[in-house]
């Protein structure tokens, strides 16, 4: 009896094909997978998705405000909504690769991955969208019950605010997954990246619509915040969701949120390159 | 016996050397505050210009102590780590550049790292890898149905990988990096921490594999006998450098080239009458004695044994290999026996470049923090 078999027999495709292909081709088994692996985490899953707990606190505290007036265009049902709308669209946008990252980096397991012909950023990303459908069955009841508690007429009926929601999600966990890929990247440079991590926390809670809709910050907070990206990981699709924009932001957001994920995924890659070459230089 | 080799190069090492650059501190609240202004480094020569050429389908063994460089050489083959200075081409590609065709020709296992999905069972990592690496489902069925022959892995194939013991996890680590049928195999310590039966059956897998599919083996390892039983080639890399490159018994020839002659004897001798033979004598006692003795004296001191002392039983063995390395790196150069041992030898098996090992190379500097 042989080992392994004999060798394929069918003639491979030019490199140049299977190159571009081979991702694409292992898409499906990737992500297959890597939703078993999510189940099999289901536990320590369910209990990381019920420390999302802030919006909830968010919505009694500043329900609680607008009991006795409104505080610009919310009042109490509007801040319910919201935060529940925030709730649901942070669990479906989250991932954890930071933490994923930096720790296979300095245990030096980062290896195997480095090691297989799929690029590792590849599969670190259908490691985490594997789990976007487990996400979807903790989120849907959510937004089934916020619908029942603040009634349907808080989301937008426009058929355009509706549509884009899928690609306004997309492109807010594509941002997400690669910020947390950049900083994760930098455990290739430093031991401490996790407390940059930390420090880009910081600024999501306050510029992200995370703690409060943007339109409350402080007038010169609010400008500097029209340049950063939070507001496209999570506060946009809520505002286009509350139909709190009209069609033409809608378009301009989308085109920024999709301007920021090109220019992230670009310094991802970049950021990954220069780490995996540091690694490959010095050692892992 | 190797299985199949070619006399063209697969593994081409020219002028290898990858230096670290390694912060350094003393102990001291001072030391802290003062390396906060200014860092002092050290340049650690891990590996420091090594040459070499394997062909397809040999078993090569890399002998060293620990940081001698084994370790990092084979990264570097594997592109892994990228060389200070130095070319490396592996089956004409620069592993630097983890080309995805260079990555399917090769594989690399480390006893202390796993690839496995840790809450899966190990198929689902083999489903993976196959997906991954674009093997068809009807090549995979057959490799994986002989590995699964051959490594006995039925019985863990649905068993989550965090529930297999140490060498369930190992025989299942091979499986999954074979899945896409490597034809250069890069081991790490493949056997580290796994009971003997396990390192046998181990072994014998890597040996059976290379030589049915003549795939190139490389191997770094601390057990001897892993490296006796696998590798008729050994490379000896003390730091950074290689200090020889030959058959594993023209090592053990070079090193230590004493015969081990154990005498029984009807009665006890006096260790005069040993002595008298020219051996040296090791051990004696209850009538046992064993000697040490030059290959070209061995024959001539049997014979004057046999007629001089009441011998009921005789063997000749070659010193255990495990002395034979411990010997080869606690040598240093300038030691009394080392020059004295030399000249024993009379540079017998000369023409390789064994002997002596050289002293690390370190260079310490300082630099201000940018």
């Amino acid at each position: 009896m042989t080992v392994a078999g004999a060798r394929a027999t069918a003639s491979p495709p030019p490199a140049t094909r299977r190159r571009a292909r081979g991702p694409l081709r292992a898409l499906p088994v990737m992500l297959r997978v890597h939703f078993a692996e999510a189940i099999a985490w289901r536990a320590e899953f369910l209990i990381w998705v019920l420390a999302y707990t802030l919006p909830l606190i968010m919505l009694a505290l500043w329900s609680a405000v607008a009991r006795e007036a409104p505080v610009g265009r919310f009042g109490e049902r509007e801040f319910r909504a919201y935060f529940l709308v925030t709730l649901v669209f942070r669990l479906l946008a989250a991932s954890w690769v930071v933490w994923d990252m930096s720790f296979q980096i300095r245990q030096g397991t980062i290896a195997a991955r480095l090691l297989r012909p799929v690029h590792p950023l590849i599969q670190f990303a259908a490691q985490q969208a594997a789990a976007i459908p487990l996400r979807l069955a903790l989120a849907t009841p959510i937004a089934a019950a916020a619908i029942a508690w603040v009634g349907a007429a808080a989301i937008s009926h426009d058929p355009l605010h509706l549509l884009s929601l899928p690609i306004l999600l997309a492109g807010a966990w594509a941002m997400t997954f690669l910020v947390m890929a950049i900083i994760g990247s930098l455990s290739f440079f430093w031991e401490s990246a996790l407390g940059i991590f930390d420090l880009w926390l910081g600024f999501y809670f306050l510029f992200s619509g995370y703690l409060m809709p943007l339109e409350l910050l402080p007038a010169p907070l609010r400008a500097v915040g029209e340049w950063l990206p939070f507001r496209y990981m999570l506060s946009f699709p809520v505002e286009v969701t509350l139909g709190l924009v009209d069609r033409r932001e809608l378009l301009q957001g989308l085109a920024i949120q999709w301007g920021w994920t090109a220019v992230l995924t670009i310094g991802a890659i970049a950021t990954w390159n220069a780490g995996v070459r540091r690694y490959s230089a010095f050692g892992g | 016996m190797v299985g199949v080799v070619s006399s063209s190069p697969l593994i081409s090492v020219r002028g290898l050397v990858k230096h670290y650059r390694v912060p350094i501190r003393p102990p001291g609240l001072g030391a802290a505050m003062k390396a906060l202004f200014r860092r002092n480094y050290k340049v650690v020569r891990a590996v420091d210009g090594i040459e070499l050429q394997i062909a397809a389908g040999e078993r090569v063994g890399f002998l060293g102590p620990n940081g001698a460089g084994k370790t990092t050489t084979l990264k570097m083959m594997a592109g892994l780590l990228y060389p200070t200075a130095g070319e490396v081409r592996v089956a004409g590609f620069n592993p630097a550049e983890r080309q995805p065709d260079f990555l399917r020709k090769i594989m690399f296992v480390a006893g202390q790292k796993q690839q496995l999905l840790w809450d899966l069972p190990p198929a689902e990592t083999f489903e993976l890898n196959r997906a991954i690496y674009g093997v068809t489902r009807e090549s995979y069925r057959r490799v994986l149905d002989e590995l699964i022959a051959v490594l006995e892995l039925e019985p863990l194939l649905e068993k989550p990988t965090r529930q297999l013991s140490l060498g369930e996890r190992m025989k299942c680590e091979l499986a999954a990096a074979l899945i896409h049928r490597p034809t250069v195999l890069f081991l790490d310590e493949p056997t580290i921490g796994l009971d003997v039966t396990m390192q046998a059956a181990l072994r014998s897998f890597i040996r059976r594999y290379n030589e049915e599919h003549g795939a190139t083996v490389l191997l770094t390892s601390h057990y001897m006998v892993d490296v006796a039983s696998l590798a008729s080639r050994v490379l000896v890399i003390d730091h950074g450098r290689l200090t020889f490159d030959g058959l594993l018994a023209d090592l053990v020839r070079r090193v230590h080239p004493y015969r081990r002659l154990t005498l029984r004897l009807g009665e006890p001798p006096a260790r005069g009458a040993l002595e008298a033979l020219g051996a040296r004598v090791v051990s004696l006692s209850d009538g046992v004695a064993v000697l040490e003795v030059g290959e070209e004296s061995l024959k001539p001191l049997v014979a004057q044994a046999l007629e001089t002392l009441p011998v009921v039983d005789l063997t000749v063995e070659e010193a255990p290999l495990e002395d034979v390395i411990s010997e080869l790196f606690t040598r240093r150069p300038g030691r009394p026996d080392d020059g004295e041992r030399r000249e024993r030898d009379g540079d017998r098996g000369g023409g390789d470049r064994s002997g002596v090992l050289e002293p690390a190379t370190v260079e310490t500097r300082s630099e201000d923090r940018a």
